[in-house]
């Protein structure tokens, strides 16, 4: 092949897309078809918890637009970071889904999943060859073993493994955003610079093109760059915006490191070869001495529930900040009265939407605010001691004075019960990468055999 | 005469989660001279001031071939945490797009 083209439908399995837009990267001669199933964006419960952020029937549409196309076209079909966090609960999942619309439609395509979970015994014997990504330090035993999923980011080397041995869909468990769209390309023997590059470009689908709602996007690439379309024929890719997410959720706009090396773009030039289709040339890609694969893992950190109240008084309103440390006093002593918890022993946080609750400390507006909601967000070890907690708080959520006031308000619960028990809260603890070779970490599973 | 802010000169400002460690956020300013104001008014002392950060964690990009200033520094509350009030990280731009710049020459 002197070129590859890659469909790229949505930035994520399950957010949904007009199924004519993919008709149309077919049209256009799509090789393959690559999409994201997930992130670590939406937070540590995902991969804390092993579930999905979508809903089975969205992600079952999506498979349904994409195994329609891709079967008549006789292409293959590779999912990344399946079930949101990547989980081998994850992958099952979107293989469950998978195989009741490949029966609904009546077709017989080959599935490989593939799976990145790791074990805390396991990676254990990998310690010495695990290093910290800044800002995290040195990784110990212990907090591996404190993580309840720990997946293995993998490179495109798995997905290609999957391919090579026949797969028609691959079902990957937590992968790169870039490796989903790299693999084909490279196993078809595209060079490294613009395959990352384009991998990169097209991993939120339609966001590099003037109209991120009209659909995803196709890049073609070849020995010398890439060029890149949007699937929607009304909507058009600039070189300013193709360059510009570059910068998307990057904390270093120029270089990405990958599992086997770092895109570098210093030198990439963006040039329109049409009002819509832009073309990127002088990417590269410089081999690591070292092959890495990112860590991640998350732990529960206690359990949660939350309390809304709201407050439209402008004589509260005026004295909102003296109004809201007077409640965080008065609820720590009333807690520690009643339940007899010290302050180390759960701990609260008291959001004021409509003033500061976003930015905190960090707000720049000053001034009265026309309406407030008073959330309060109660961690304790348990369920039972954080829901204790926020009833506690009950009372004075609906009847708390201001310093200054010598008559008892009251103010608006917006729903009864007050409380929500939010169940298990979790946080990411690992930010480090182990050496090893590519496929190590991976199991991966064809037809019922294990390939690796 | 009114102040002027970064935002108004820019097309767009916006803060996201650069993996779950670290913030991102970039000043798409609307033209040249836009870009050499933000280019020269945003520096680490100005981040760490806004964003209670240490100044040696930050780091700046100015990118003049798109007029962007790029700001990325580690997320000061952990993601998901009990503190955290921005999961995405996606409202943390508003104190830098509000930071007062002298006026572009006209």
């Amino acid at each position: 092949m002197d070129k590859v083209r890659v469909l790229a439908p949505s930035g994520m399995l399950g957010a949904g897309w007009d199924h004519a837009t993919v008709e149309r990267g077919i049209a256009l001669g799509a090789d393959v078809i690559s999409i994201d199933g997930g992130s670590t964006d939406s937070g540590p419960y995902y991969l804390g918890a092993a579930t999905a952020k979508t809903t089975a029937k969205a992600v079952a549409r999506d498979l349904r637009s994409l195994f329609t196309v891709a079967a008549e076209a006789g292409i293959p079909v590779i999912v990344g970071s399946c079930g949101t966090s990547g989980t081998d609960a994850g992958v099952d999942w979107v293989a469950g889904i998978a195989a009741d619309v490949l029966a609904e439609l009546g077709l017989d395509l080959k599935v490989a999943r593939i799976y990145s979970e790791q074990d805390a015994a396991g990676l254990k014997e990998y310690l010495d060859r695990i290093h910290p990504l800044p800002p995290l330090g040195e990784l110990d035993a212990e907090t591996l073993e404190s993580c309840t999923h720990i997946v293995g980011a993998m490179g495109h080397e798995p997905i290609v493994e999957a391919l090579r041995a026949g797969a028609q869909v691959v079902l990957a468990g937590r992968a790169t955003d870039t490796a989903v769209a790299a693999a084909f390309p490279l196993m078809k023997g595209m060079p490294p610079g613009p395959t990352w590059h384009a991998a990169k470009i097209i991993e939120c689908g339609g966001q590099c093109t003037d109209n991120p709602r009209a659909g995803g996007v196709l890049a073609t690439i070849d020995a010398d760059g890439f060029t890149i379309e949007p699937l929607d024929p009304a909507a058009a890719c600039t070189p300013i915006l193709v360059a510009a997410h570059m910068l998307y959720e990057t904390a270093n706009p120029h270089q990405m490191r990958e599992p086997d090396g770092t895109l570098d773009v210093r030198e990439a030039e963006y040039t329109a070869v049409d009002d819509r289709i832009v073309r990127v040339t002088g990417s590269q890609f410089h081999v690591a001495d070292q092959y890495t694969i990112k860590l991640e893992g998350a732990r529960i950190t206690g359990y949660e529930t939350m309390s809304f109240s709201a407050i439209r008084d402008p004589l509260v309103l005026a004295e909102i900040d003296e109004w809201a440390a007077l409640m965080c006093t008065v609820l720590t002593q009333r807690v520690a009265q009643t339940l007899g918890l010290s302050a180390g022993e759960y701990a609260f946080d008291l959001r004021l939407y409509g003033h500061n609750a976003v930015l905190g400390e960090l707000e720049p507006e000053s001034g009265p605010p026309r309406e407030v909601g008073v959330m309060l967000l109660v961690n304790a070890p348990d369920q039972a001691t954080a829901t204790a907690v926020a009833k506690v708080a009950n009372p004075l959520m609906l009847h708390l004075p201001t310093p200054s006031m010598d008559y008892l308000p009251s103010f608006a619960f917006p729903s009864s019960p007050a409380e929500v028990e939010r169940g298990a809260a979790y946080e990411f603890v690992l930010n480090h990468v182990v050496d090893c070779a590519p496929l190590e970490l991976f199991r991966i599973e064809l037809e019922g055999k294990t390939l690796a | 005469m009114p102040e002027t802010t970064l935002a108004d000169l820019a097309h767009e400002v916006r803060s996201k989660n650069a993996g779950p460690f670290w913030v991102t956020m970039e000043l798409f300013m609307r033209d040249a001279a836009g870009y050499r104001v933000a280019a020269d008014s945003v520096n680490e002392r100005v981040i760490a001031a806004l964003y209670h950060v240490d100044e040696g964690t930050i780091r700046i990009f100015r990118i003049p071939s798109l007029n962007v200033v790029k700001v990325s520094f580690p997320r000061p509350v952990s993601q998901g945490s009990l503190l955290d009030r921005d999961m995405h990280a996606g409202q943390h731009h508003v104190p830098l797009a509000r930071v007062v710049v002298p006026a572009p020459p006209a």
